[in-house]
């Protein structure tokens, strides 16, 4: 049993500044959850909120199906990895391993077995002697790793872990992480700012903004199904477009006009969830993969339209097409095969099976 | 003849990187000019009296010749002051004081900068402020409150009661030096520490002490030098030669009246200079690392 619930969870610093607003998340055993959003939104308190290294204001917060909120760090039954590895530099690699299982007087042999059995899943059994200054980025965050892993506790909480490491590492060590978490399958929760970690470690990604939850779920249903502009923009790189739009009704079916005079159809199967959206501004939201060069033709809800890029950007397995709409950047992604040339009008296709009307007001996905 | 061409036909830039490394070489020099400079200020003091204590009293009286040259060296004075029990008793009431006044500076200290540093309780970053002003109030303005207080605890002419008194020395600047030198320690060690299950202490013993030790060490020089090198206090709190220290012994001692044995007394000069300047020459690298950080975190 090691769930955390998170309940009506408030942290208020002085001056009555709120950095978290009452969230409610239930986080299942053996589950792995990571808290994604900007900077300031609220996901590394909450992280050390659960940790017990920041006080709660408000609310409460279970392990376990204990509330912990007036238990010290030490009797959480957690461990944490932080994002500068936060490795003891006095002591070897083992002795930082072995250090929190030593303060609990765990026997040595006990000890022993843990750290090798943790230095063999991490790959880091040559390094056991050495000292953290001889080691490099990834190698440190490996002992962080082992350090959390020996003692074998309910939850961990990894704070941002992989920021500090180049791009190729974080990589490397992310599928590390994951791996880690399918052998050990303690409860993690998981804290960055980086929208493709979230998407390939969670089992369910909680994006936060401005201190409160604006959704919970498995990657996919975000990708697909985000409920708010905040979410629809977050997750996913590049960003979803958003494109100033009308509804507007037409002899029995819906349709959206977009600037420049395109005018695309509501698929029959959205109309009427739209309906109320009827004679409205929005935004059209469309991902850049739903907006290609003309394909797939022979499907439904395909609409096609001319735009004129104004920045091409090769990426080797595609090619990202810039240009901007009344204001609004739109970025569309086309095979690299097809031509494009900044200036050059060209044909696009949109799948609007994959469409989304924003509401600008509330900034709820319709 | 080619070269000459080729150097005049260089674009500005390295015309520009000629003239820096002109600039360096007068930097250099200048930096070589002043260090001499203040080298010769600095060590004259000690050579004339490493000098002085090589010479016998008549030839320190003879005011003929060069003083700076010695005619007829002797160990006469070392001999003199070595065999000299007194001169023992003093070495050694300085060494007691000196150890007692570390440990007590240490562990006090320590322990202060420790909950400066890193126990967030209300008004700590004004206390932290305020022991720092305590260091800034010269000795000599305190020795008379001081004088009534050494005195209420029946510690006057006593080295313990010196033992009580320097700590108001030597404790502000160090727990000064150490809330520097822990404030440079990343938070999260201590929160990888907590969430191991330490305790304060155990933090404070296993991670800060060892992590924070080349700022410990500079704190602990410190407390060395002004301990061993206190004058004004067992001035005026002792008189009994019995508990005096060296910097006094050796002067109240050596000068009867206007009778000054000048070799003996530079001869104990530089013998109670010995224990600082070992301690400096083998810790001067952590006393820098130590100081640094205290300066530039503080």
């Amino acid at each position: 049993m090691a769930q955390v619930s998170i309940r009506k969870v408030v942290k208020a610093y002085e001056g009555g500044v709120q950095a978290v607003k009452g969230i409610d998340l239930e986080i299942a055993d053996h589950e792995f959850v990571v808290l994604v959003g900007p900077s300031g939104c609220g996901k590394s308190t909450t992280l050390r909120m659960i940790a017990g290294l920041e006080e709660i204001t408000g609310g409460e917060i279970a392990i376990g199906g204990t509330v912990v909120n007036d238990i010290p760090p030490r009797d959480r039954d957690i461990a944490m990895v932080f994002q500068n590895y936060a490795l003891y530099p006095h002591m070897s690699v083992y002795e930082n391993m072995a250090f929190g299982l030593t303060l609990r007087k765990f026997p040595k042999e006990e000890i022993k077995r843990r750290v090798e059995n943790a230095a063999r899943i991490l790959d880091i059994t040559p390094l056991l002697d050495r000292k953290p200054k001889a080691l490099s980025g990834g190698q440190r965050q490996r002992v962080a790793m082992g350090r959390a892993i020996v003692r074998d506790p309910k939850v961990f909480l990894f704070d941002e872990p992989l920021s500090n490491l180049d791009a190729k590492l974080r990589v490397q060590m992310r599928t590390e992480i994951k791996k880690v978490h399918q052998t050990v399958k303690t409860t993690t929760v998981y804290v960055t700012h980086d929208q493709v970690e979230a998407m390939t470690l969670a089992d369910r990604v909680v994006v936060m903004n401005h201190g409160i939850i604006e959704q919970v779920g498995p990657p996919q249903e975000l990708y697909h199904h985000p409920k708010t502009r905040f979410v629809a923009g977050f997750i996913g790189s590049p960003a979803m477009n958003f494109i100033p739009a009308r509804v507007e009704n037409g002899s029995g079916a819906l349709r959206v006009t977009l600037p420049n005079g395109i005018t695309v159809p509501v698929p029959e199967s959205r109309t009427a969830r739209y309906q109320t959206a009827a004679g409205r501004e929005v935004l059209f939201g469309i991902r850049p993969e739903h907006l290609t060069e003309v394909k797939n033709l022979d499907r439904d809800n395909i609409a096609v339209f001319e735009l004129t890029p104004e920045v091409i950007e090769p990426m080797g397995m595609e090619t990202l097409v810039h240009l901007w709409l009344q204001g609004a950047e739109v970025c569309c992604r086309i095979d690299p095969t097809t031509p494009a040339e900044p200036g050059r009008p060209m044909q696009f296709a949109a799948d609007l099976n994959h469409m989304h009307l924003i509401d600008p007001e509330s900034g709820k996905v319709l | 003849m080619s070269t000459t061409g080729a150097t005049r036909d260089l674009p500005d830039i390295y015309h520009k990187a000629g003239s820096l490394s002109s600039e360096r070489r007068w930097a250099l020099w200048t930096a070589y000019i002043s260090l001499i400079f203040a080298a010769i200020i600095f060590l004259a003091p000690p050579v004339y009296m490493f000098v002085t204590s090589l010479k016998t009293s008549a030839e320190v009286a003879n005011l003929q010749g060069n003083p700076w040259l010695v005619r007829n060296p002797t160990l006469e004075n070392y001999t003199a002051i070595l065999s000299n029990p007194t001169f023992l008793v003093f070495f050694w009431n300085s060494a007691k004081i000196t150890v007692m006044v570390v440990l007590i500076t240490m562990v006090i200290s320590t322990l202060a900068a420790f909950a400066l540093a890193r126990m967030r309780f209300w008004g700590s970053q004004a206390l932290a402020t305020g022991v720092f002003l305590t260091y800034l109030i010269p000795e000599t303005l305190l020795f008379i409150p001081l004088y009534q207080i050494v005195g209420g605890l029946g510690l006057l002419n006593s080295s313990w009661g010196l033992v009580v008194v320097y700590p108001t020395l030597t404790v502000p600047f160090c727990t000064w030096i150490m809330i520097g030198y822990f404030a440079s320690i990343p938070k999260e060690l201590d929160e990888a520490a907590l969430i191991d299950g330490a305790s304060w202490s155990q933090m404070l013993l296993k991670i800060f002490i060892p992590v924070a030790m080349p700022g410990i060490i500079a704190a602990t020089i410190f407390a060395f030098t002004v301990s061993w090198a206190a004058f004004v206090y067992p001035t005026a709190f002792v008189t009994t030669p019995d508990e005096m220290p060296l910097t006094i012994g050796v002067v109240s001692q050596l000068v009867r009246a206007d009778t000054f044995a000048w070799g003996q007394i530079m001869a104990g000069a530089l013998l109670a200079a010995l224990p600082p300047v070992i301690v400096y020459a083998f810790l001067m690298d952590y006393y820098i690392a130590g100081l640094t950080a205290g300066a530039t975190k503080g």
